[in-house]
């Protein structure tokens, strides 16, 4: 039986921090598997988790100075809440992992703990019938299943409740922002050289550079992080506001008074679209948006987002002939 | 969820309480309290914070609950839409 340290290690912390920067993101993962945290008997609780390498550390770390079993499934290195989004984290493979784990001659007891994002994926009462293993599903975070067993396997509301915290959003902007550096990147060489077609100079071509990457990064970065105040409920309209807040400050910052209105007009109309179009990607990462939701979103929001970039752009070359 | 919601009414979820044996378990699963047991029921509380993740219908035992479930991920639907169309994929869609 495979041995669990609970101490995470450096390597294990900058592997956790490469992953979070989108470095060799998807070959993070432990084989899946039945291991022993501490000295576990026949008695004592199996908790189930992803084979993801940082869901499996996290689990294995809150859980120091304990005697558990830990059942990990084989998701292909992806966490628990998308696993289960995807089926992987599901009832097939739970069933598939205790018969080749051949976990009901290890344990005496029937009963599996389960993190609660990984319920989109199983169907508790088919694991029981398929099984013989009941499922509870115990806490949404590794942070709190310690009180849990504490507790003897009460689940308090705090518990079951998903949050969304400055720090939760933050350690979600990295690996958007390096998704966006490849668009942007494509984005941002063609409109330098739209410049300088349209006679703007490497410096006008620069200048337009620098208001696209703001506006990505009032999408990407600031709309995420102060989501919770902007205003309206919808993404693409949290990132309409980030991205007219650079619009402005750009145009204070690049001497806007002297541009033309067509440029003025093409920079407020086009910018928060682009701002607005990476808020409305982080409904991805988000905790509480569905998908009925985003398509609505989606439906109201992207072609008025192509039309005032499309304006912009039609300005922004009329502008350049005046 | 303290702090967030999402669009109002636009939720698919549905529950027939005809079909509840007031098990529970959809409480149990919902990490938005979109449930409560009332009673030997299961009762809707809050459907606009219905994230659609499809937990509750996927754990009812007597198929009390429906929802189109899935992710809330702009990105993902539209690399649904572009699959349906036969159309390449952008990037890898989401959490690949």
């Amino acid at each position: 039986m495979p041995q669990v340290s609970t101490e995470l290690l450096l390597a294990d912390r900058t592997g956790a921090w490469k992953v979070r920067w989108g470095i060799g993101r998807m070959d993070y993962l432990v084989p899946p598997g039945l291991y022993a945290i501490g000295t576990p008997s026949p008695d004592t609780p199996v908790v189930v988790t992803a084979n993801y390498k940082m869901s499996y550390d996290i689990v294995r770390s809150s859980l120091a100075g304990r005697n558990v079993w830990l059942l990990v499934l084989e998701t292909y290195g992806i966490n628990v809440w998308c696993a289960a989004g995807k089926g992987t984290f599901g009832t097939d493979e739970i069933v598939r992992r205790v018969k080749a784990t051949r976990l009901a001659e290890i344990v005496g007891h029937r009963r599996l703990l389960l993190p609660i994002l990984g319920a989109p994926g199983v169907a508790a009462h088919e694991v029981a019938k398929r099984s013989g293993f009941t499922v509870r599903y115990a806490t949404l975070r590794a942070a709190d299943l310690p009180r849990y067993l504490d507790t003897g396997g009460v689940t308090t509301p705090q518990m079951r409740e998903l949050t969304f915290t400055l720090r939760e959003r933050l350690v979600l902007v990295p690996v958007e922002l390096v998704g966006a550096l490849k668009p942007t990147a494509v984005v941002a060489t063609a409109l330098f050289l739209v410049s300088l077609l349209l006679g703007g100079g490497a410096a006008g071509g620069m200048a337009l550079v620098a208001a696209y990457v703001g506006a990505m990064l009032a999408g990407v970065v600031a709309a995420p992080l102060l989501l919770p105040w902007l205003p309206g409920r919808g993404f693409a309209l949290k990132g309409v506001f980030a991205g007219l807040a650079w619009c402005l400050a750009w145009y204070l910052a690049a001497g806007g008074s002297h541009w033309g209105v067509p440029t003025t007009l093409a920079a407020f109309l086009a910018l928060p679209a682009v701002s607005a179009f990476h808020a409305l990607n982080f409904t991805g990462c988000s905790t509480y948006t569905s998908r009925s939701g985003v398509k609505k979103e989606m439906r109201l929001s992207l072609p008025l987002m192509g039309s005032a970039v499309a304006a912009g752009l039609l300005l922004l070359a009329a502008g350049s002939f005046f | 969820m303290k702090g967030f919601r999402y669009l109002e009414g636009v939720a698919t979820l549905e529950l027939s309480p005809e079909a509840c044996i007031g098990c529970g378990r959809c409480v149990e699963v919902c990490p938005h309290q979109v449930f409560v047991l009332e009673g030997k029921l299961s009762r809707i509380v809050d459907l606009d914070v219905c994230m659609e993740c499809g937990a509750c219908a996927k754990n009812c035992p007597t198929a009390a609950i429906r929802v189109d479930a899935g992710v809330g991920c702009a990105t993902g639907l539209i690399n649904e839409w572009l699959r349906e169309r036969k159309i390449r994929q952008v990037g890898k869609g989401c959490c690949s």
